[in-house]
């Protein structure tokens, strides 16, 4: 077990190296003037420019920027934008709300997509199976963008149920409906995921036996089914966390959200490539260990899973 | 469905079709019936046919297709010709589903917006399908250390989120303000989902790959003498393509979706290109005096997205024994 987290700890560092390089790259062959309108209508004078260069080291090779940038990083230090604020003081405003985001679209996917799921995978074929099994190739075909809206429209404007975008540090209640958007596809493939799990399941041996030894109904699919059915489910719950955070951008900018998405967009715009970066570091980084962490939950659910 | 890396996700991984098993063996689902025995294509498309689902998807992709080709079949209206006197007009006999803020025929663009899509779309798939394919069997077929750098580049491009990425990558290759035609800005935005989609179906050919490889005919092939080139293109190539193509057939759905989520973002087509995307964006403004804009891109979308999303569920359904 140890020597298998160590492995993959260290496969981890290459995807990690590579995914920042990547993004530091790509944000650095974005064209345009990071300096332009920095200073009001008037372009920026050259002392300025060239101490900005300096202290950025801007003018060093992409090599050496993005070396410098992950040895501080290593060292803890984020950096600053060009504003000069602390790049960490802007990551620690800008994620929680997007955690929060995520976290509430979890629990909804979670608690709506299991219910449909059980249900249905216990009695297959009837109403309830295809009418579940359609609305869920309906989510999975609407574009988040496209529910965020309608949700928006109808709750926040025609029933005035909820304000149509929510305040700058937001409660959770202010999430449901966002977060509902967010976690719609992924409630469509729980269902789906848990139906087919839970129907495979149901003719297993151990059910059989369990129904066969008198045990009641509750038991059997409580204890017994369940159990065992829900491992595809939480290790896609577990994975789905790091995607919900990067996928976040879209229903942060509907819901007018103040989180990583709306930081990220406007930093790509200024060119503040260490901002950028920065916030993809912290996201990949969940993501990858997320990743561990399920591989992990996946031998402690099901004990026919060994890793050596 | 705007992340298409999650598209692999609406055949869940417990449900993927155990393909070896299922082109290897012709007798796969015949013991049920009598008749003549059917090869496991023959009797996928036996099933098929007998699902209405089938048929209503196949025939709604048939009408896109036929509207991205010939627009001029469902309209004589030009998309771009605006009249401001008309603006934001409701729909009526004249203008069915009304006019936009510059008075434009919003049926006219919804029809002629057809085409973006699905091309991006179709282009799309394709690329990944050969990217992800050729790279995926390559690591499958070599294993050893070509398998184990060929997996850590795809991990990396798997890590960078979906959105975030296109958006550096659409920005860094077509920056806002930037005059390009029509055709590389399409290319653009196929190429940047190309290279955030990849890993996806090369681990799908992957994982085929590397279960079908230690099958009796491969050895017999080489035991035969035969190349790897021969045996990658006669053997392995025909067994292990049912489950990247189930996969394309949804892929096809969410690029669609994914297009159109980029153009809503402003950083993927842009206009005069006429596609759902942007409709939907210069629509959003405007949701709450004149939601008819709004309604009926997303609606043609949604259909689209829906038609080729069900298409391939129903194949993975008729191509996976398992489920029947």
């Amino acid at each position: 077990m140890g020597r298998y987290v160590l492995r993959r700890l260290l496969q981890l560092i290459p995807v990690f190296f590579g995914t920042t390089f990547l993004i530091y790259y790509l944000v650095w062959a974005v064209p345009g003037d990071p300096f332009a309108g920095k200073c009001g209508d008037r372009r920026c004078p050259d002392s300025y420019i060239q101490f900005m260069t300096e202290k950025y080291h801007l003018d060093d090779p992409i090599w050496m920027q993005y070396g410098t940038y992950m040895k501080n990083l290593l060292q803890g230090d984020f950096g600053q934008n060009f504003s000069g604020r602390d790049i960490s003081d802007i990551l620690i405003t800008a994620y929680p709300n997007t955690l929060k985001l995520a976290l509430v679209a979890l629990a909804i996917e979670a608690l709506i997509g299991l219910t449909a799921g059980v249900l249905t995978g216990l009695r297959r074929n009837g109403f309830l199976d295809n009418l579940v099994l359609v609305s869920t190739l309906f989510l999975i075909a609407l574009p988040t963008f496209v529910t965020g809206f309608v949700l928006q429209y109808l709750f926040g404007v025609q029933w005035k149920i909820i304000n149509p975008t929510v305040s700058n540090s937001p409660t959770f209640a202010e999430l449901l409906v966002p977060g509902f958007v967010l976690g719609s596809i992924s409630m469509a493939y729980i269902a789906r995921l848990a139906r087919t799990s839970i129907a495979e399941n149901r003719r297993a041996d151990y059910v059989r036996t369990a129904i066969a030894k008198g045990l009641p109904q509750r038991r059997v699919v409580g204890v017994h089914l369940l159990r065992n059915s829900l491992i595809p489910v939480v290790t896609y719950l577990g994975t789905d966390l790091g995607a919900l955070m990067g996928g976040a951008i879209i229903t942060e900018g509907i819901f007018g959200i103040n989180g990583i998405g709306r930081t990220v967009y406007r930093s790509i715009v200024t060119k503040e490539g260490a901002v950028v970066v920065s916030i993809v570091v912290v996201l990949v980084l969940v993501y990858l260990l997320m990743n561990l962490l399920v591989d992990l939950l996946y031998a402690a659910l099901d004990p026919r899973i060994r890793y050596e | 469905m705007s992340d298409p890396t999650m598209g692999s996700m609406v055949t869940p991984p417990a449900e993927q079709p155990t393909v070896p098993a299922t082109t290897v063996a012709p007798d796969a689902g015949t013991p049920r019936r009598k008749e003549k025995p059917r090869g496991l294509l023959g009797d996928a498309w036996y099933d098929l046919r007998r699902k209405p689902l089938f048929w209503i998807s196949t025939a709604f992709i048939l009408l896109f297709v036929l509207m991205a080709a010939f627009p001029s079949l469902f309209t004589s209206v030009d998309p771009s010709h605006g009249e401001l006197s008309r603006s934001r007009v409701e729909p009526s006999a004249n203008g069915w589903f009304g006019y936009d803020v510059q008075g434009r025929d919003v049926y006219a663009r919804v029809i002629h917006g057809a085409e973006a899509s699905i091309v991006v779309a179709v282009l799309a798939t394709i690329g990944t399908v050969l990217l992800g394919g050729t790279i995926g069997m390559l690591a499958g077929y070599r294993g050893g250390w070509v398998d184990a750098i060929l997996s850590r580049v795809a991990d990396v491009f798997f890590g960078i989120p979906f959105v975030l990425g296109a958006i550096v990558i659409l920005f860094a290759l077509n920056p806002p303000g930037s005059t390009r035609d029509k055709y590389s800005i399409m290319g653009i935005v196929v190429a940047s989902l190309v290279i955030l989609t990849w890993p996806v179906s090369m681990r799908i050919m992957r994982s085929a790959v590397l279960s079908t490889k230690e099958a009796d005919y491969i050895v017999a092939a080489r035991a035969m003498g035969a190349g790897p080139g021969r045996i990658i293109l006669k053997h392995l190539l025909p067994n292990c393509l049912a489950p990247v193509l189930v996969y394309s057939t949804i892929l096809i759905g969410s690029f669609i979706g994914a297009e159109a989520t980029l153009s809503f973002l402003g950083v993927g087509l842009k206009s005069p290109v006429v596609s759902w995307g942007i409709m939907i964006n210069e629509a959003q403004q405007f949701i709450r005096v004149s939601p008819f804009l709004l309604l009926f891109p997303a609606g043609f979308l949604v259909v689209a997205v829906l038609s080729f999303v069900m298409l391939g569920e129903t194949v993975r359904e008729a191509l996976d024994p398992k489920l029947r």
